[in-house]
């Protein structure tokens, strides 16, 4: 019942991610399927699947219970120079791809966001056993998000519009919007099936073609997806998926000397690395990076929903959000009230089965990425943060974390600085409005912040005054494909969705044409 | 050789009512009118007769539907485009019937009638695009302040659309219309009700809430005059004569001053300069002209060609123009089917008999080409002169008048002599001289080497008496949403 709360919750407040009429019918009689099948395991090149070149394979776990799901092609440069090739051709002058009727590349994208919904409930089964986020979040959140980033990018194709100039002198002056070329597109574990989206959408309205790597941990949903698309009718090689790992495969895209632009989601540590090698060949970044998110909450503020929206701010995904809000910062009237509801509700998150229509939290993604969460629990307590809730490891199969409170934490406390990215929430005391903006500014991330106040001007000042690339008022995680997403700072470069994103896609080409005489 | 079949199909009328708020209407006067097959000028059924009360009940509705925290006003803009793109999905999936039912009540071939339906289905389906990205603005400004633009829909929309592309019309207007939020009160012409007031069940069964959309069959001076001057009704927007079109304005300044756009006539130019491929050009000026009976505001009415090449280009679409199949629309030989009225028809040969007395040469057509229905054979005129009444006016029949010329700034001249300004033509291979047409012809739209390039994406309008305002591409959404600036001082001292 609770869990009913939180989701509605999440759909018209926080994450607003389906229309109401879609939200009506998230609840049908829906079978869940706890084992579904894997159909693809292999790398999906011009529009075919094929075994790695070495024929090496790697296993994907199930992190509710660390038990091996399947296999799948383990991607090496080889099979990256095979994918870049066939994304190369797709993208040669006069190619099908090239001359296109934009509305057209518009129309595959609404086919592909249709067939998804079609499969809506596997590829939510598929998205819980792989990454072991709750079924009813993939299903009601993740897929429908899916769909309409989908469906919102399928309607720029034919309405990226240049200029035409007004030049001094005797030219016609104009600008072309033209897709910058082949793209690499490096995702991570948290949100396979939303990130993938978020990659795909904008490389197929600017007319790009792509190779997206998909993360070790979860590329099962990826790679039937490829299906999808070869089913919507993209021609071949405009897709390219593949499954491997960082240093060799990933790496290895971020290198080759035919792919102009990489778009990378992951930590800030991989990031720059990134970064550093894609500027000897001067490749086109974007990056969406890391963040410690500042949750501001006043003491003007609808207390019910600052505790509820701040709960889920942090605990969303098993913590395992870029825009978590880790800095919970309470003002000082508040704080004992605050505390005390917080400690109440996080008593109550469930944690379990991820199928479980009761579970609110689902494992970790690894035992590696457990083993952090609890070093950086250990440290709160060593640099004496108040450990009031959970702390441990929950059970001793899969990768759960008992959901974690700190209060009285100190801004240098490591909890405080550090991207925890686990279930672990820190409360912090603030007195003023500019102390806070202050504190909150104080990090080298700057991903996203929010604001819990009824104060119209406070409201406004104050999100003018944080550092952040969303910033959300009374509200938190509103993902609309509209808006869009990115970091200042060290959280990345570049925004995600919205018309913003088509920039980065772009390139600009000006043609300046000699005419006889010029009138305005 | 196609015929001229007495017997028109068997196409089933399913709607004959006024449709308001999801909901089918007698006429409020009790009254019903006739429509009418060009074909062979007899009835196909009786259509109510929506007259100012039936416009009043609409408004109504469409204050309702309009009304803040409407389900309309508060659908989700992803949503607005989810249900314009499933209109488009009907269109195409009913294509088979609409294009029956379109040739039937307009008389153009039923190729044309599928083209005119996919157009108008691509048409909302762009729109469906723009309902979640067109943005307002905010504003740099004074640190005391918060200042940005909402771009709010401006309320009830009426329109009223022509007989020359029912469907096509029917798409232009409801896509920008519904793209931005309003709600829509549309008249179509009394003599193509049918079509609409099918796309009025589509328009239920794509899942538009009711009052967004409402459909009046009437005529202009008891129906489409209640729409220009309703005190409540917002915005207006007409396609049709120029003549109509100004008492449109007049009409809509009178009464509230509602927001105006108008889509008027053409009397658009055609040029081939002396270096255009004489028998491309022939094809293209051909279709320019007689493309829908000419019943096109872009028709190219005035094709000018260059001495050089003048004598070969007559005798070539002569030959042309003889060759054009003029019969039943439902045969699917034919390229032309009837003009549209009996009004339409004796005007059209009124203005042929005036170009003769005023001594263009016939070169070939000139006179009716079936006694039942309103069919005129293609008519060509060479040496026609400017001052001449078929050089000035717009004739919207099958009659190409031919003009000859030397010189490129004296063709632009002529060509720009004109009160009309909806489009110009120019073929030409050459880069420069092709970018001075474009600069210099004052016309809406400038096509080269190419005609009616009419695109979803492109905006479309005329210069001076061919209209105001754009339709299609994204100016085609500044018509209908209005600006608001909203300014927030901020009282706090940081």
């Amino acid at each position: 019942m609770l869990s009913k709360l939180v989701s509605k919750q999440i759909i018209n407040h926080g994450l607003r991610l389906t229309t109401r009429a879609a939200s009506a019918s998230a609840q049908p009689k829906l079978v869940i399927d706890r084992k579904p099948p894997v159909k693809f395991q292999k790398l999906f090149i011009n529009n075919e699947f094929v075994d790695a070149s070495s024929g090496s394979t790697f296993e994907v776990i199930n992190p509710a219970t660390g038990d091996v799901i399947t296999e799948v092609a383990d991607a090496s440069e080889k099979d990256v120079d095979r994918a870049v090739k066939a994304a190369k051709d797709a993208f040669r002058l006069g190619s099908e791809w090239r001359r296109m009727d934009p509305a057209a590349r518009g129309q595959l994208l609404y086919k592909l966001a249709d067939l998804m919904e079609r499969d809506r409930a596997y590829l939510a089964a598929l998205e819980t056993l792989n990454n072991g986020k709750p079924f009813k979040d993939s299903y009601n959140v993740d897929i429908p998000h899916c769909i309409s980033v989908l469906r919102y990018y399928a309607g720029w194709p034919d309405k990226m519009n240049g200029k035409v100039l007004p030049v001094a002198g005797d030219f016609f002056s104009y600008t072309r919007r033209e897709p910058v070329g082949v793209v690499g597109q490096i995702i991570p574990w948290n949100f396979p099936m939303i990130l993938l989206c978020w990659k795909i959408g904008p490389s197929v309205a600017t007319g790009c073609t792509t190779v997206i790597k998909l993360d070790e941990h979860t590329p099962l949903t990826g790679l039937y997806t490829a299906k999808l698309i070869e089913e919507a009718g993209f021609p071949p090689g405009v897709v390219n998926i593949i499954s491997g790992d960082g240093p060799h495969c990933g790496a290895s895209l971020v290198k080759h000397p035919d792919v102009h632009k990489i778009s990378f989601t992951g930590s800030t540590q991989v990031g720059k690395l990134i970064g550093i090698e894609a500027a000897k060949l001067v490749k086109r970044t974007t990056l969406e990076l890391g963040g410690k998110s500042p949750n501001i909450v006043f003491a003007d503020c609808d207390l019910d929903t600052a505790v509820e929206m701040s709960h889920f701010a942090l605990f969303f995904n098993q913590g395992q959000c870029c825009c978590a809000g880790s800095r919970t910062y309470v003002e000082e009237k508040i704080y004992d009230e605050f505390v005390q509801r917080s400690i109440e509700r996080t008593k109550r998150r469930k944690v379990g089965d991820p199928f479980d229509e009761s579970t609110e939290q689902g494992p970790q993604i690894s035992h590696e990425q457990m083993d952090k969460i609890i070093d950086l629990i250990e440290s709160g307590k060593k640099n004496g943060a108040k450990l009031l809730v959970g702390g441990k490891r929950e059970g001793d199969k899969g990768f759960f974390v008992q959901p974690t409170l700190f209060a009285d934490v100190e801004d240098d406390h490591r909890i405080a600085r550090e991207e925890i990215f686990g279930p672990v929430m820190q409360i912090l005391k603030f007195k003023t409005v500019e102390e806070v903006i202050e504190r909150a500014n104080d990090s080298d991330y700057g991903l996203a912040a929010s604001v819990f106040s009824k104060d119209l001007d406070k409201s406004i000042v104050v999100s003018n005054g944080l550092r952040a690339g969303s910033v959300w008022v009374n509200t938190y995680d509103n993902f609309d494909p509209v808006a869009p997403f990115g970091g200042f700072k060290q959280s990345g470069l570049g925004r995600e969705k919205s018309e913003y994103s088509l920039d980065s896609y772009s390139e600009t080409k000006c043609v300046t044409i000699k005419i006889s005489q010029r009138n305005s | 050789m196609a015929s001229f079949t007495s017997k028109p199909p068997k196409i089933e009328i399913k709607y004959t009512q006024i449709f308001i708020n999801n909901d089918w209407h007698k006429a409020t006067n009790g009254k019903t009118f006739p429509v009418i097959n060009p074909s062979t000028g007899e009835e196909i059924c009786q259509v109510e007769e929506g007259t100012k009360n039936d416009i009043d009940k609409a408004v109504e509705a469409a204050r309702k539907a309009f009304h803040i925290n409407s389900p309309w006003r508060t659908l989700e803009p992803s949503a607005r485009g989810k249900i314009m793109r499933k209109f488009a999905d009907l269109l195409r999936r009913d294509i088979e019937y609409l294009a029956q039912l379109e040739t039937l009540n307009n008389g153009k071939p039923v190729t044309n009638s599928k083209m005119d339906i996919m157009g108008a289905a691509a048409c909302i389906d762009y729109y469906a695009g723009w309902a979640d990205k067109f943005t307002g603005e905010t504003l740099p400004t004074t640190s005391d302040m918060f200042l940005y633009t909402r771009h709010e829909p401006i309320g009830i929309c009426g329109q009223i659309i022509p007989w020359n592309y029912p469907i096509l019309m029917l798409a232009t207007k409801l896509g920008p219309a519904l793209a931005c939020g309003n709600v829509v009160i549309l008249k179509p012409s009394e003599e193509t009700p049918l079509t609409a007031l099918y796309c009025a069940a589509l328009i239920k069964e794509a899942g538009f809430p009711p009052g967004v959309v409402n459909i009046v069959p009437g005529d202009g001076p008891n129906c489409g005059n209640a729409i220009v001057l309703h005190e409540h009704i917002n915005k207006i927007s007409f396609t049709g004569s120029v003549e109509v079109g100004k008492k449109v304005q007049e009409g809509a300044a009178k009464s509230n001053l509602k927001r105006v756009t108008l889509e008027l006539g053409g009397k658009s130019p055609l040029i081939i300069c002396e270096d255009a491929d004489v028998n491309f050009a022939v094809y293209v000026a051909h279709e320019a002209i007689f493309h829908n009976a000419a019943q096109n505001c872009i028709a190219a009415s005035r094709t000018f060609v260059h001495s050089k090449i003048y004598d070969e280009f007559i005798a070539k679409s002569v030959a042309l123009a003889k060759k054009r199949i003029v019969g039943d629309p439902f045969d699917p030989a034919t390229q032309q089917g009837p003009q549209i009225n009996k009004s339409q028809f004796k005007r059209i040969l009124n203005y042929i008999e005036s170009g003769k007395k005023a001594g263009a040469k016939l070169e070939c057509g000139g006179e009716k080409a079936n006694d039942k229905g309103y069919f005129i054979k293609p008519t060509v005129f060479s040496n026609v002169k400017d001052d001449m009444e078929i050089a000035r006016e717009e004739i919207f029949g099958p009659v190409m008048s031919v003009f000859k010329f030397d010189s490129y700034d004296e063709v632009i001249e002529r060509a720009n002599a004109t009160n009309f300004g909806l489009v110009a033509g120019v073929l030409t291979k050459d880069l420069t001289r092709a970018l001075k047409f474009v600069q210099e012809l004052q016309a809406g739209s400038v096509w080269v080497n190419t005609y009616a390039a009419m695109k979803a994406q492109a905006p479309f309008g005329g210069f001076k008496q061919s209209g105001q305002g754009r339709e299609f591409g994204k100016y085609g959404l500044e018509p209908y949403y209005e600006v608001k600036t909203v300014a927030i001082k901020l009282l706090s001292k940081m």
